[in-house]
């Protein structure tokens, strides 16, 4: 048995330059949740929360235009559903002595960089380092979204309007290298982008609520391709959206 | 937008609730690796699907006029194919909308 790793220090510093990422991505989220209406507050509190990207992107305007709560709960289903793969990974991780309490707080921000930098240490890890591990990314996900929703209300329009397109530079810059190395990973993509345009301008689709949009697009193009181009147990297992390459 | 503070908390506990528990059953519950492959693919393909379809074709929408936001678009995606980092891809594609919607006020006199 490795010997297993439990020092609160080294998780926070670990988990730094994960900080640092999450600073610009919230960033962007603020601006956008501001953008839609939301107050200062709401967004940072959405961010302290949820601690999740695209699944804050998708509800924000659900929320804002009254959305179901079906319609709600069942996009962040489907959204965030790749964390219950990780959080399977980080629990093999997880020294067995971790308590069901310890647990039920470490489960609380298991995000695709910490799951990738938990599962890259050697030998199993403690409460401490895990919550030392999530402490400044967390930090730095609701910081960022405060600053970018002051500056949501702060800056000339033209720069809000520049800004607009930050959050979705950032899902380009995650699905494009992929993409490029994956065929049936490119023919998902292109088929989620086409049916995303039917449901926005074919008339009657394009009254069908946003979340419902993602929920339906997401899952149609993902079993497709997982019936069509199903993956083999050696190709790499972490599903992400991908902001690893910041941390 | 009309949202008081008592909808907000509600909306806000389902969401964060959705969340957590999707990410703390599996830490209480499962002790064995997930092995059925089409549930893996399935679950490996989701997020590149969901991440396009919230992009286009919203991100269209997304600034001031659609050619600014064409012009951004096609610049992401230039800088994203030759891998440059997010936040570098991200902070170009705001810039190309910057400028584009700066011609289109000042010189063109289309915005």
């Amino acid at each position: 048995m490795e010997p297993s790793q439990n020092s609160f220090r080294k998780g926070v510093r670990d988990g730094i330059p994960i900080c640092i990422g999450y600073l610009s991505v919230s960033f962007a989220f603020g601006v956008f949740a501001v953008g839609w209406g939301f107050n200062i507050w709401e967004a940072v509190l959405m961010s302290f929360t949820n601690v999740t990207s695209a699944g804050q992107l998708a509800a924000v305007p659900i929320m804002a235009t009254g959305g179901s709560i079906l319609e709600l709960a069942a996009t962040q289903l489907t959204i965030n559903i790749r964390y219950a793969l990780m959080s399977v990974s980080v629990s093999q991780k997880l020294d067995e002595k971790v308590s069901v309490w310890h647990r039920l707080l470490i489960g609380f921000a298991v995000t695709d960089e910490i799951f990738g930098v938990s599962s890259s240490q050697s030998g199993r890890l403690g409460t401490r380092y895990m919550l030392g591990l999530e402490s400044t990314p967390i930090l730095g996900w609701t910081v960022g979204t405060l600053l970018g929703a002051v500056a949501g209300n702060l800056l000339p329009h033209f720069i809000i309007s520049a800004l607009g397109i930050a959050i979705y530079g950032m899902f380009i810059a995650i699905v494009v290298p992929p993409a490029k190395k994956s065929l049936p990973v490119l023919g998902c993509v292109l088929t989620a982008a086409a049916l995303g345009c039917l449901f926005r301008y074919v008339p009657g689709l394009n009254q069908v609520p946003s979340g419902y949009v993602i929920i339906i697009v997401g899952i149609l193009s993902a079993t497709l391709f997982a019936i069509l181009c199903p993956r083999n147990d050696s190709d790499e297992s972490a599903p992400s959206d991908g902001k690893e390459d910041l941390s | 937008m009309t949202m008081d503070v008592g909808t907000f908390f509600l909306y806000l506990l389902v969401c964060a609730g959705v969340t957590y528990l999707i990410r703390t059953v599996p830490l209480l519950l499962i002790k064995h690796q997930i092995r059925n492959r089409f549930i893996r693919s399935l679950i490996y393909y989701i997020p590149f699907a969901v991440l396009t379809v919230m992009t286009i074709p919203a991100v269209l929408y997304s600034t001031d006029s659609m050619w600014s936001a064409i012009a951004g678009l096609v610049v992401a995606l230039v800088l994203a194919y030759f891998n440059f980092s997010l936040l570098i891809v991200s902070l170009s594609a705001c810039g190309t909308v910057l400028c584009a919607e700066l011609l289109m006020r000042y010189v063109f006199h289309v915005l």
